[in-house]
């Protein structure tokens, strides 16, 4: 237990020493790259905005992400159950995914104007829900026969088998899923934070950051994306240990 | 009371045939056309007894076990279940396969509770327990109830899933090569386990393998059947005390009926020929 938390901390205190180091040893000043120590000033000048930025970025995030989960879960549970929608939709997907969601920032705040919160929701939404879709659906389209047929022999309904067994099955793979979708929705919404004008947010913070020449104000913010990614990735983490602990295996 | 032949036993008494497969011809669609894997099957089953299927690879035994189950329909002929055509699934089979197949989030006993959950809805909790916990102490896993199968050995895990086939009594118990995975000593202790559970529960069996040995010690029957696509190449009753032990497998009446499925199975494979 000591070691999970002393580890991780030892790492993270070698990351800013080595990164203090390398601002220091090429005598960078801070508008070419600022450095840790440069940081808690900006924080102790900023901290309102910090909480309030942070806090929107947050729930924003989180609610895209819950959009993924219930929209990727579904579209998992279409392809995974019929062949035929399977190769109607895997081509729209990837294609889907394949667009740089960058240029679509300017697409959908044409079409919703003004709508910054629902916006930024849509954006973390479509950057994330895709690995959840796509391991949802190989996680029941390669569900054994053998698996089905023991209840199925029993007469159970389909509801009954997705229920008692394709569901906690497919609960490790949408973990693994959800794990990524994390960190892509928090590029989501930062996307929409950042480039749409009169932004809020952590984006916008680290726009007003750069329209002032503020290098500590910037790197202060891409540290406060770090510690809400960490903070919302053991989040899942922990949910995974009490939905899909059964999955890990003693000395793993 | 009933329709289809009886079967006379040895004791002379007519016993009602509870599983009957009659002139079943079976064929799937595959990218070429259409794939036979059944012609001509026939398959009688007294209840209470213990039929052991025998067959070259890929002749279409899972098939048969799926016709039992209710899983799919021939495209010719008859399934009967105690005096009633199949035509679906039915809360009266059990089924067991050489993948044990138990549920990595369930502990054991809560895998073995499973089929209770589908059939008995409204069966108590504490009812349910008792059960399963009867089953699993007939077969020895008694203190491993609350184990994840994924601490278990192999063996263990195949005891429970004999225990999850049967622990909604089941009138028919349908096994696909549950041994077959198994290491030799370990799948002689489950012939054992096999022997005292059907003396002690109630149902009539199926059991589809490629051993044997295994289908003498375990069958009041043994059908053997042809290549693909199959059909009922040759019947043995196997004519062995019922507290039968490993040893006779050692004796001369059980090396006389070897000989003569391992003749049964060359010709099923076309290479009878060969032998002698």
């Amino acid at each position: 237990m000591l070691r999970q938390i002393t580890v991780p901390i030892i790492a993270i205190l070698v990351f800013l020493g080595f990164w203090e180091w390398l601002v220091w040893v090429n005598g960078w000043p801070n508008f070419k790259m600022a450095s840790p120590s440069d940081l808690p000033p900006a924080y102790s000048r900023y901290w309102e905005l910090f909480l309030t930025m942070g806090w929107q970025t947050l729930w924003r995030t989180v609610v895209g992400l819950l959009l993924a989960v219930v929209v990727g879960t579904l579209i998992g549970m279409i392809i995974g159950f019929s062949r035929l929608m399977r190769d109607a939709l895997y081509p729209l997907l990837v294609g889907f995914n394949a667009i740089p969601k960058a240029t679509l920032v300017p697409v959908i705040s044409l079409i919703f104007i003004g709508q910054h919160d629902f916006n930024t929701v849509l954006m973390a939404f479509m950057i994330s829900f895709f690995p959840i879709a796509v391991s949802v659906g190989i996680g029941l389209s390669t569900l054994e026969p053998e698996y089905r047929d023991i209840l199925r022999s029993l007469g159970a309904s389909k509801y009954t088998i997705f229920t008692k067994i394709a569901l906690p099955k497919t609960l490790p793979e949408f973990f693994g899923a959800l794990k990524v979708s994390v960190t892509l929705a928090f590029i989501g919404t930062n996307l929409v934070e950042i480039v749409s004008p009169h932004g809020r947010g952590l984006g916008a913070l680290f726009k007003s950051g750069e329209t002032n020449g503020d290098y500590p104000l910037m790197f202060a913010v891409l540290i406060a994306l770090a510690v809400l990614g960490i903070v919302l990735y053991y989040a899942v983490v922990f949910l995974e240990k009490i939905f899909a602990g059964w999955a890990e295996r003693e000395g793993s | 009371m009933s329709r289809g032949p009886f079967l006379l036993l040895n004791e002379g008494r007519a016993i009602e045939n509870l599983i009957e497969i009659k002139g079943v011809k079976h064929a799937y669609s595959t990218k070429a056309g259409p794939l036979p894997v059944l012609d001509g099957l026939e398959v009688a089953v007294p209840e209470g007894t213990f039929c052991a299927v025998v067959g070259p690879s890929g002749c279409g035994k899972s098939t048969l076990t799926r016709l039992v189950a209710g899983l799919m329909k021939p495209d010719e002929g008859e399934v009967w279940l105690h005096g009633e055509r199949v035509r679906g699934p039915r809360k009266t089979v059990g089924m067991a396969f050489q993948n044990p197949v138990l549920l990595e989030w369930r502990t054991i006993l809560e895998n073995v509770i499973l089929p209770l959950e589908i059939v008995a809805p409204t069966m108590s909790r504490a009812k349910r327990v008792e059960r399963a916990m009867e089953l699993l102490e007939m077969v020895g896993l008694k203190g491993f109830e609350n184990k994840r199968p994924s601490e278990l050995s192999g063996g263990m895990r195949q005891r429970a899933s004999l225990c999850r086939s049967i622990v909604h009594k089941p009138e028919v118990l349908i096994m696909d090569e549950p041994f077959g995975a198994l290491d030799a000593f370990t799948r002689e202790d489950l012939w054992q386990t096999m022997r005292e559970l059907r003396a002690a529960e109630p149902f009539t069996a199926v059991l589809i393998t490629h051993d044997l040995r295994e289908s003498v010690f375990l069958g009041d029957q043994v059908i053997v059947l042809s290549g693909r696509p199959a059909r009922t190449q040759y019947v043995m009753n196997v004519d062995l005390p019922a507290d039968r032990t490993l040893d006779v497998l050692y004796e001369k009446p059980v090396a006389d009926m070897l000989s003569v499925l391992r003749q049964q199975i060359k010709i099923a494979q076309g290479r009878d020929e060969e032998v002698h």
